[in-house]
């Protein structure tokens, strides 16, 4: 059994209530935090605990603490990133639906450490049920003491507030949800200036993800050492997997850093395998930007290794065949089902949510859309294949934030390691309007590779 | 500070853009810019036809940026070495943007004004591919009017937001903006209002398409068929430096003075454009030289109208079909 | 094309909703209340079902904001409805980790129960449907929700899809 850090009282009933909440040892990072601690050594103990950022790109966080600029009288602010619309993820919505707790009590130490006294929790617009749960959490905790003036007689003032989105995955950029905090369309900022030197209205601004404020609850409590001494290498601590697709047991799984992928999808204390007694085809790893693998690729790295759920394992191979640990959004996908119309659906999303600023993810990701759309619907060419590639290399690396590249990773990753599958389509047009490809040699073993 | 771009080293001032950099030196090693307007505080970095190669970030920390950038929001550091026509990369990079901003592009040319003045038909000419690639329906958009002096064909449009800064920061007020996102982003006012107030009309002249377009423009004319002349009166309202654009004896247009970049150098109010239109309103100082590089000013107007492939009527079908869906939510 | 010509109904706000409209602002420093934007139109959503072009001006007035900006903000994100909709808006996750369990399914049943397309309203007035992109519940799929309140409905059945639509049915009478 790995160790649970977020997790481990999920099961209590009424953990989501203050009082059972403090019983299991809630805010106890709050009092060592704010009555023991400085703000300078609470950063200092989240860079040594070496806690990457969960929101997807993998930042350390204490890293980013340390960037925030501190102008004299000027206002800093956290904002916990909750806008969760990564095709695949769904570990956010849950941890706070259950134990919206350790958000606040996460939020009050990091905003302390900050010298924040306003923090906002940005949740996307669909969340309502839990901008709820996490406001009615927020008065409980501001009647017993840990939110408001003077907190725990320490003399810190923290307001906390719960703004929803309006439906738009591109908030979950950073600077694309400082926008939409501030009341505007959700373009992400060109940057520079970086949010943490002129973020929300214009000051000093750190955003993170809610999994990663939550992280540091563990990380004050048992001193960032011991965290850094759980998971494998760069990749301390534990981490929340969403597991869904075509698995038996899909859900939230706390896991250590540094588990065997094979393990995570066929143990019973995670996944339990592929539903319905069916073989695995494919996976997603880290939410639908990253490259999507063969059954093969993913359990076993080009050079025959067992893969590992870790930052460094995951991209093991590049984008040649490796992938990305992202957000933890991993998919699973058996034999019945067909890349291709999986590619255009996330196609689709991508052209649905681009924001529309820059001409190359503006039109591109439209263009890839169709291109997908006549290939799942009969009417592809072989000459797509290329043209799809070709668009996804134009769209990459020339845009304003990095939702072009994850617009083109999905597609050409596809492409790359499915081209088969896409020349069926082609070729058997009809036949795979009524039919799937099938798992083909997607899961066989790998080649061994020679290695000089 | 010392900038080098292309091999031609410039010294800057601190705080200045690659692209202004490069604009000192002149001549071709200019990037393009579309949406970058120097006079419109914010503008620039959406277009992404003036991306550059950072060879050496600079003196202190000479690592090259990973990553194109757009030249028109970076900011030069000392001992900077830029690429941009020298960098095959660059030059693939900002063919890729030029083939982008073309096919949802109508490719009207031969109907519209803005012929012969255009940003877009300047840059497919330069960098485009003969053919199109893209074989779906454009999207397209009616032409509207905004008021009685402006008219908008959406379908030009690039969303560079020049329009909306230029309302935001030289009109008293700003009635419209871009609507909905992603490729259905448009210009519109929403519901239905005339733009007009005393600096409107400066809208147009920033528009680096032929989107939006002077509705008094009179017996409607292909530029290159004008002369421009440069003219001015007292104006209480604007500075009242013009360009007439001249076909026989009349003022058939009122712009601003444009520089080589489009830029105009001084906004100008809607008395100036739009209701001075006779010699007699002022004082000439004589012929404007067309500084501005355009494909006319090179002889080159052979600009046909790329085919939009259109063989498969299922794919017509599920267009249409997907369209209408997305306009009904 | 994005306009609109037809005349729309006035619109009034009243007291109460006023003082959650303040309760909103106050969350923000002095002079950032644009900040408000988008809560305040998910209550006028709630209020009125969907957010027509003179409560938005309303808003814009309250916030003393251009009413433009607020059209930008409204048509950007995807929950603001621009026109009326059923009193249940039945919005289905429609994105990959759901269609690998049936969401295109649910979407065709529902298309067939409610005998109306994506985007339209039912004769009766009680409901529309659309296909929505990822929900953040992919494990629980298909899953839809339904506003004003979002309420969650998960792993989705074509038979508890119908008891969903008769409950809302029984709901609506009462
Ligand atoms: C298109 C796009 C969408 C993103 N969506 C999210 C998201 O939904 N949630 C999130 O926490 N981070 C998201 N991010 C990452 C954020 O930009 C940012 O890196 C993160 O919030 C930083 O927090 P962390 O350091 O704690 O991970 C997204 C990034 C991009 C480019
Ligand atoms: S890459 Fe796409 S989403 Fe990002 S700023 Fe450009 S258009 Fe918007
Ligand atoms: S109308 Fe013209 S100025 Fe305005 S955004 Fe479009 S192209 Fe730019
Ligand atoms: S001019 Fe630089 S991005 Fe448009
Ligand atoms: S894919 Fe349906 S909720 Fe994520």
């Amino acid at each position: 059994m790995g160790r649970k850090l977020l997790l481990e009282h999920i099961n209590v009933p009424g953990i989501n209530t203050f009082d059972v909440y403090r019983s299991k040892g809630g805010y106890a990072s709050v009092e060592k935090a704010l009555k023991t601690m400085s703000p300078e050594a609470i950063v200092e103990e989240v860079k040594k605990s070496g806690l990457r950022g969960r929101g997807g790109a993998g930042f350390p966080t204490g890293m980013k603490w340390s960037f925030l600029a501190k102008p004299e009288g000027v206002a800093r602010y956290l904002v916990c990133n909750g806008d969760e619309s990564e095709p695949g993820t769904f570990k956010d919505r849950y941890l706070m639906t259950y134990i919206p707790h350790l958000l606040i009590e996460g939020m009050i130490v990091s905003s302390f450490a900050l010298g924040a006294s306003t923090s906002y929790i940005y949740l996307r617009g669909e969340m309502m049920p839990q901008v709820r749960i996490l406001e009615r959490a927020i008065a409980e905790a501001k009647a017993k003491g840990f939110l408001g003036k003077n907190i725990l007689g320490t003399g810190y003032d923290l307001e906390l507030y719960v703004q929803p989105g309006g439906g738009a995955y591109i908030c979950g950029e950073e600077t694309a949800l400082l926008e939409s905090l501030e009341g505007k369309r959700g373009n992400p900022r060109i940057k520079p200036p970086f949010p943490a030197i002129a973020g929300l209205y214009g000051c000093p601004t750190v955003v993170n993800n809610v999994e990663s404020i939550a992280a540091v609850v563990p990380i004050i409590n048992e001193g960032g050492d011991e965290y850094a001494k759980i998971g494998i290498g760069r990749s301390t601590g534990t981490k929340l997997i969403s597991a869904g697709g075509n698995l038996k047991k899909p859900g939230v799984y706390e896991i250590e850093l540094g588990v065997p992928v094979e393990e995570f999808i066929y143990s019973d204390e995670y996944c339990g395998g592929i539903a319905n007694g069916k073989r695995l085809k494919a996976v997603v790893a880290g939410g639908s930007s990253v490259p999507i693998l063969p059954a093969n690729l993913i359990l076993k790295t080009i050079n025959n290794e067992a893969r590992l759920m870790s930052y460094e394992s995951l991209s093991d191979g590049g984008f040649v065949s490796g992938t990305m640990l992202g957000s933890g959004g991993f998919i699973a996908y058996d034999e019945d089902a067909c890349i291709v119309r999986n590619t255009w659906n996330f196609a689709r999303f991508y052209h649905h949510e681009s924001c529309g600023q820059c001409s190359p993810c503006r039109e591109g990701t439209g263009w890839m859309e169709k291109v997908l759309h006549r290939l799942e619907y009969g009417h592809g060419k072989m000459s797509d294949m290329d043209l799809l590639v070709d668009v996804s290399k134009k769209i990459e690396g020339n845009t304003i934030c990095p939702l072009g590249d994850a617009a083109a990773w999905p597609v050409a990753s596809a492409i790359r390691h499915f081209r088969d599958e896409f020349e069926w389509h082609v070729t058997n047009a009809s036949e795979a309007t009524s039919r799937n490809y099938g798992i083909a040699h997607y899961a066989d073993p790998l080649k061994v590779v020679e290695t000089a | 500070m010392k900038v080098t771009i292309d091999g031609i080293t410039v010294d800057v001032e601190p705080g200045t853009s690659i692209l202004n950099a490069a604009r000192q030196i002149g001549g071709d090693i200019v990037p393009p810019a579309m949406c970058y307007y120097s006079k419109l505080a914010g503008s620039g970095g959406k277009c992404r036809t003036c991306l550059v190669k950072v060879t050496k970030g600079s003196e202190k920390d000479p690592r090259p940026m990973p990553k194109l950038v757009a030249s028109c929001r970076t900011g030069v550091m000392d001992g900077m070495e830029v690429q941009n026509i020298t960098s095959p990369e660059v030059v693939e990079a900002r063919k890729g943007v030029v083939e982008m901003l073309l096919i949802n592009h109508p490719l009207d040319c031969p109907v519209c004004d803005q012929a012969g003045e255009c940003h877009l038909q300047d840059l497919g000419f330069e960098h485009g591919a003969a053919k199109t690639r893209y074989e779906f329906d454009r999207r397209t958009f009616e032409k509207i009017d905004i008021g009685d002096k402006i008219q908008l064909h959406m379908t030009r449009c690039i969303l560079c937001y020049r329009c909306v800064f230029t309302a935001d920061q030289i009109t008293n007020t700003r009635l419209h903006g871009i609507l909905n996102r992603g490729d259905h982003s448009e210009i519109s006012t929403y519901i239905s209002k005339a733009v007009d107030n005393d600096f409107s009309g400066n809208v147009i002249d920033v528009c680096p398409v032929g989107a939006l377009t002077d509705k008094t423009f009179r017996f409607k004319n292909r530029v290159w068929f004008t002369k421009p002349v440069e003219a001015h009166r007292d104006c209480d309202k604007c500075c009242g430096k013009v360009t007439l654009w001249y076909k026989g004896e009349d003022v058939i247009r009122v712009t601003g003075r444009k520089d080589v970049y489009g830029e105009v150098e001084e906004f100008i109010c809607n008395t100036c454009r739009f209701d001075k239109k006779k010699t007699a309103d002022w004082v000439i100082e004589g012929p404007r030289k067309v500084s501005h590089q355009s494909v006319i000013s090179a002889n080159h107007y052979e600009f046909t109208p790329l085919p939009v492939v259109k063989t498969n009527p299922v794919l017509q079908a599920a267009n249409k079909d997907q369209f209408e869906r997305e306009t009904r939510l | 094309m994005l306009r609109v010509d037809e005349a729309q109904e006035p619109v009034e706000f009243s007291p109460a909703l006023i003082s959650k409209f303040d309760e909103i602002v106050s969350r923000y420093p002095q002079g950032k209340q644009k900040s408000g934007l988008l809560p305040i139109l998910h209550l006028v959503q709630a209020e009125f079902g969907w957010v027509s072009a003179p409560a938005m001006d309303k808003v814009a007035e309250y916030l003393s904001i251009l009413p433009i900006e607020v059209y930008e903000v409204a048509t950007f994100y995807t929950m603001y409805f621009l026109r009326p909709q059923g009193k249940y808006v039945l919005e289905v996750c429609r994105t990959s980790g759901c269609c690998l369990v049936g969401a295109e399914k649910i979407m065709d049943h529902i298309e067939e129960t409610l005998g109306v397309k994506e985007g339209e309203v039912t004769p009766d007035g009680l409901f529309s449907w659309r296909g929505v992109e990822c929900l953040a519940a992919c494990g629980f799929g298909p899953v839809l929700q339904i506003g004003p309140e979002y309420t969650f409905y998960e792993n989705l059945t074509n038979e508890s899809v119908d008891k969903l639509i008769s409950d809302l049915k029984a709901k609506a009478k009462n």
